[in-house]
């Protein structure tokens, strides 16, 4: 693709980021009883948020794969894929530890078996799984056994949030839980959504280089493939 | 062929083939008896406490266990070539997937029942709750383990490193499974709470993931 589209982007998703640290640091008020340490949700959800797209475009990239893979158009499915899976884990791990460090002021732990959190830590493990697979698998086959795979963790994801849930209800919550997000205060909405917006427009970008490179390691695979081809009929010539 | 009929075959395959050479059943049962042994080390297995895990020592020991029979099933078959022919035949695909997993249901079924009475005796238990229940939830928590177990041991099949890939792909999707059948399992051995809640997990667990394997397998068998 154009050099200049992709520098103009990037240029501009510096921008933005740089204005949502600004909203978050400078602009949103001070949270009342967490302080500062709140600052941190900023940054949190938004990683969330982009996490949560990341792996949803991994499902649609997949099925898209598995109907077309006899078509040309399996391969640039395939390295959707994989670039949005790879994406998905960074920024649920991003997501994961801010977490933790969000916590370990306010709740005093850095970690609590909570629904959500356990659900969320299961739903990363799924997707390490689905790289773990891609990694070790050789050959042509490997992006049909990842797209299946990818079938199967999606599936997972209601059944993990739910059976978590009862699991958690059924047992006292081992500490206190502040209720995050259930009454944000209007003044704090804009930071939020402009590093939700930001965070969603620095993870395309990083998609972008990403896609490309796979689809550039596709072509030279192609390439070799056809070349060793080429060689062995010249030699059986 | 019927798939019914091709299915009966595989079956038939597949458990004559451990009748005779008894590679699955004997190292799952060492496997299992071998965690027992281990985990009575870290708790004390005669303490009050142990019935509240024991249903989770019992579910990791079958699981470990479980590994053991799938990582061999598939193997069996590249063997001379077996798995090509099979792909060849002009047989639906998923009478030879449901045959395996039908067989390595039996295989670990066998293998639970044989070591019940083993946890019985090792950790002192005495059931509280109906214990009928706690063949029901065997019976949906072995199915959930073992048709994704199937699917995955097939699916790892080519990969590099196949023994070690299989757990690490399968144990994060049956999590929830296991959160089923361990809590219900405890929940019955403690008779507090009814489990009637994760039965219905395990089942609709079940249901949903025997229909993606039966949709998904074909083109994994197939993948080139």
């Amino acid at each position: 693709m154009n050099r200049t589209a992709f520098t103009v982007s990037a240029l501009a998703v510096a921008v933005l980021l740089s204005f949502g640290l600004h909203e978050a640091l400078q602009v949103a008020p001070t949270e009342a009883t967490m302080g500062n340490v709140q600052r941190i949700f900023y940054y949190h959800v938004p990683s969330y948020a982009a996490a949560f797209t990341f792996f949803f475009v991994n499902l649609l990239a997949s099925v898209t794969y598995l109907v077309k893979r006899n078509t040309p158009a399996a391969r640039p499915a395939d390295a959707v894929a994989v670039s949005a899976a790879e994406l998905g884990v960074i920024f649920c791990s991003v997501g994961l530890m801010t977490g933790m460090l969000w916590a370990k002021p306010v709740w005093g732990i850095w970690w609590t078996w909570d629904a959500r959190l356990t659900s969320t830590f299961v739903l990363w493990l799924i997707y390490v799984s689905y790289l773990m697979l891609r990694r070790l698998s050789a050959g042509d086959q490997a992006p049909t056994l990842a797209a299946a795979l990818a079938i199967f963790g999606f599936v997972d994801v209601p059944i993990v949030y739910m059976s978590i849930r009862w699991w958690r209800t059924q047992h006292p919550q081992p500490v206190i839980f502040g209720e995050q997000g259930s009454g944000l205060d209007p003044s704090m909405v804009p930071a939020l959504l402009i590093n939700i917006v930001a965070f969603l427009c620095y993870g395309a970008i990083v998609f972008w280089i990403r896609y490309k490179l796979e689809r550039a390691r596709q072509e030279l695979h192609e390439a070799q493939a056809l070349h060793s081809l080429e060689l062995a009929r010249s030699e059986a010539r | 062929m019927s798939l019914a009929r091709t299915l009966a075959l595989h079956l038939r395959k597949d458990l004559r083939l451990e009748w005779r050479s008894k590679d699955a059943a004997n190292s799952m049962l060492f496997f299992a008896l071998l965690v027992v042994v281990i985990f009575s080390f870290a708790f004390d297995p005669l303490a009050e406490e142990s019935r509240h895990i024991a249903g989770g020592i019992a579910w990791v020991a079958f699981l470990f266990a479980t590994i053991v029979a799938l990582n061999q099933s598939w193997a069996r078959e590249l063997r001379n070539q077996v798995l090509d022919a099979l792909r060849i035949a002009p047989a639906p695909a998923n009478a030879l997937f449901l045959g395996k997993t039908i067989a390595n249901f039996i295989f670990v079924g066998i293998v639970e029942a044989l070591m019940t009475p083993v946890f019985v005796v090792f950790y002192n238990l005495r059931v509280v709750g109906s214990g009928w229940q706690l063949v029901l939830v065997a019976a949906l928590g072995t199915w959930a383990l073992v048709v994704n177990g199937t699917f995955f041991s097939a699916l790892s099949l080519r990969t590099r490193n196949r023994e070690l890939m299989l757990p690490l792909i399968l144990f994060p999707i049956s999590l929830p499974a296991l959160l089923g059948m361990v809590l219900a399992t405890t929940n019955i051995l403690t008779g507090e709470r009814s489990p009637a809640d994760w039965i219905k997990l395990l089942s609709v667990y079940d249901v949903v993931f025997t229909t993606v394997c039966l949709l998904l397998f074909e083109i994994v068998l197939n993948a080139e």
